[in-house]
This record gives structure tokens, C-alpha cells and sequence, in this order.
């Protein structure tokens, strides 16, 4: 089955990756801008970061038939340095217009500080302004609920966004449903210990419905399972579930969404046009 | 709007289907609390040794909606007024 990944960190994973999720069926691959494991210290390793999002990256999976779509932003772990954060984002409008570039993310949340609340406030300005799409972390452990709460207290303070056009990433079940009832999307990670487990994935999609979720890797540096979307369909299947819920979760949802992007273009399996490659 | 899909298998499928893993994750977590007991030292009055006690609390009860209750019970509490405490400037 043909499957978007709508949130893997790719720069940290090798082209092998590339080769097992395309003969594995992805098509494309969303990859929003991450901490990269050390903290950044100018804003110009942020401009390289972003160059290698926007320029490299689509290129390396163009070589195995993945479209591949970015976000960009300075992460929660690296908000704390406010003034390097305004930087950044003073800097980011150098890239929003770049081919495959879909919104500000992956904003959020990470202890629940004062200075990550003032820098999510601050980029979710910046995509209202420059009419980006949105997409957020929420912090891991048993910093989520209380970050997710404050999350959508700031998302829904704002009169501006467009809750159809914000996912908010990481939910499980104790967030999924007050992100859902809130009208904005919601993204399930497959990630050992610290987020959901495919199992457990399908229980909240029995729970919540299909509508507006979706389900994603998040693979990056750290122990992470980049196929953890095709685990999620045999488990759907093993399940009962019919082969177009599936299709729903992992395909359509993750199309429907990202085609709010002005910057979302997207040549589906069997098209005759070459994937977008930079 | 249509109704969420449903559980597709009935309870004594799950049953016969999880059986051996729920067994192999009693035998897992069996094994940890051994350790506790073998090693040097006391971790009965760590207050995590409270919120597992509280967490297998929950597995046995009636609730039906375990696994959130497992996620709460894990999660620091929501502030109210958290926009106060971090002193977040006026919009």
C-alpha cells in the first residue's frame, strides 16, 4: 500500500533508509526541522540546515521515487536561547517559498518554559503573517499533558489560525481526543518507549475515528524505527480493519492535509510526471 | 459523521491473540521488581515506586479506559494558570 510518512527527521538517517521505505511503499515523506542532537550556536547553522532541507534532501529521496516536503523552524530543545531563536525566525522567510516547503514546524513544547512558550507564540505570529501551515511537537513523558493543554490554550487564543490547517503532533491517548474536539489534526508517532506503539495506535484510531489523524515514524538519530508506518498498516490489517480505513490513515489523511500547503505539490503513483526533484 | 471503527475482533480473540505477550510483559516486569529486591539498598520510598504501585492499582480495576488513566497518572498536572506562573508577557 502506497503510505506518506507526515513526520521523519531524514538528514539523520542513511540513503539505505530511502531504498527500504520506497520498496516498502512510501511515496513521500514530510520532515520538519528538529534539534539535531547538540545545540545550534548561530543562526547560520541554521541557514545550512535549512539549505540541506530544502536543497539536498529532496534531491537524495528523488533518487528513490520519495517526494520529500520540509518544514522549518528553531525547535523547542534549542527556544531556550531567545535571542538566537528571533534570529532564526527573522531569517526563515528566506525559505518559505522554496519548492516543497509547507509550513512552520516542528514548533512546540519541550520542559513547558516560559521562554518555549514565548518563541512557539512568536513563530505561530510568523505563520500567521506569511500564511504558513503549522506543525508541533508536544513535549515527551510526563511533560505532555500539561504541555499539550498549553499548546492548544495558545493555538485557540489566537483568533488568526486555522485549526484545519495545524497538526499537532505526538498525541496519545490521554491528548488525542482534546486535540480532535479542538478541530485541529493530530499526528501519532511510532516510537519505542517514550511515544505510541502501533497496537495502541489502532486503538485510538477505533476510538477517535479516523478523521484528521495521522500516523507517523518520527525516525530520527535515537533509536527509531523509520518503517514504523507499514508496521502500522499490517497491524490494521492483522486487526480486520478494510484495506480503505488504512488507505484513509496513512494515504489520504496525509494527502488532504498537506494540500493546504501553497508549496504542496505532489505527483501520486502511477502519474506520468517526474516526482518534484530540486 | 460517521461512527469510529469498531474493535473488529471480539474479547476472547484478544485474549488468544495477546495472551503470550501480556504474559512475557507480567514476566518482564516481575523480573524488574526482583531486582529491586536484590540489589543493594531501598527504593520503597522513592516516589516512583508509588506511582508504579498506583499504575498496576489501575490494571486491576474496572475502569475501561485504562491506558489513559495510565498516561495520566504519569503526567505532571495542568496549571490552570500556567500563563501566571511562567509570567508570560501581554499579548
Amino acid at each position: 500500500m502506497y503510505y506518506f510518512d507526515p513526520h521523519i527527521h531524514m538528514v539523520s538517517r542513511t540513503t539505505d533508509d530511502y531504498e527500504t521505505l520506497a520498496k516498502m511503499g512510501c511515496v513521500a515523506v514530510s520532515e520538519p526541522a528538529f534539534w539535531a542532537g547538540f545545540d545550534r550556536g548561530t543562526v547560520d547553522g541554521f541557514r545550512d540546515y535549512f539549505n540541506q532541507l530544502t536543497g539536498f534532501e529532496p534531491k537524495r529521496a528523488g533518487w528513490y521515487g520519495i517526494q520529500h516536503y520540509t518544514w522549518l523552524c528553531i525547535n523547542a530543545k534549542e527556544a531556550e536561547n531567545v535571542e538566537l531563536s528571533r534570529e532564526v525566525i527573522a531569517m526563515i522567510p528566506e525559505f518559505l517559498d522554496r519548492p516543497g516547503v509547507l509550513g512552520i514546524g516542528e514548533i512546540g513544547l519541550n520542559k513547558n518554559t516560559r521562554n518555549e512558550a514565548i518563541v512557539f507564540l512568536e513563530h505561530l505570529d510568523l505563520a500567521m503573517k506569511t500564511n504558513e501551515q503549522i506543525l508541533i511537537h508536544t513535549p515527551h513523558l510526563e511533560d505532555k499533558y500539561m504541555g499539550t493543554r498549553m499548546i492548544l490554550d495558545m493555538l485557540t487564543d489566537d483568533s488568526r489560525i486555522d485549526r484545519s490547517r495545524v497538526l499537532v503532533d505526538h498525541v496519545e491517548e490521554h491528548t488525542a481526543k482534546m486535540v480532535l474536539d479542538e478541530g485541529f489534526w493530530a499526528g501519532m508517532t511510532l516510537y519505542p518507549v517514550s511515544k505510541c506503539t502501533p497496537e495502541r495506535a489502532v486503538d485510538i484510531i477505533e476510538m477517535c475515528g479516523p478523521e484528521r489523524l495521522l500516523v507517523n515514524s518520527a525516525g530520527d538519530w535515537g533509536p527509531s524505527k523509520p518503517t514504523a508506518v507499514p508496521d502500522l498498516i499490517l497491524a490494521m490489517r492483522l486487526r480486520g480493519h478494510s484495506e480503505s480505513l488504512i488507505r484513509k490513515v496513512v494515504y489520504e489523511n496525509p494527502l488532504e492535509f498537506f494540500s493546504q500547503s501553497r508549496n504542496f505539490h505532489f505527483n501520486p503513483p502511477g502519474s506520468t510526471a517526474d516526482p518534484v526533484v530540486i | 459523521m460517521s461512527l469510529p471503527p469498531s474493535l473488529p475482533i471480539d474479547a476472547p480473540e484478544v485474549l488468544e491473540r495477546e495472551f503470550l505477550e501480556i504474559r512475557a510483559k507480567l514476566l518482564q516486569l516481575a523480573a524488574s521488581f526482583d531486582r529491586f529486591d536484590r540489589g543493594a539498598g531501598n527504593v520503597d520510598s522513592d516516589p516512583r515506586r508509588d506511582l508504579i504501585r498506583r499504575g498496576l492499582d489501575i490494571l486491576q480495576s474496572d475502569a475501561t479506559d485504562k491506558a489513559e488513566q495510565i498516561q495520566l497518572l504519569f503526567s505532571r498536572e495542568y496549571d490552570d494558570n500556567w500563563q501566571q506562573t511562567l509570567d508570560m508577557p501581554a499579548k
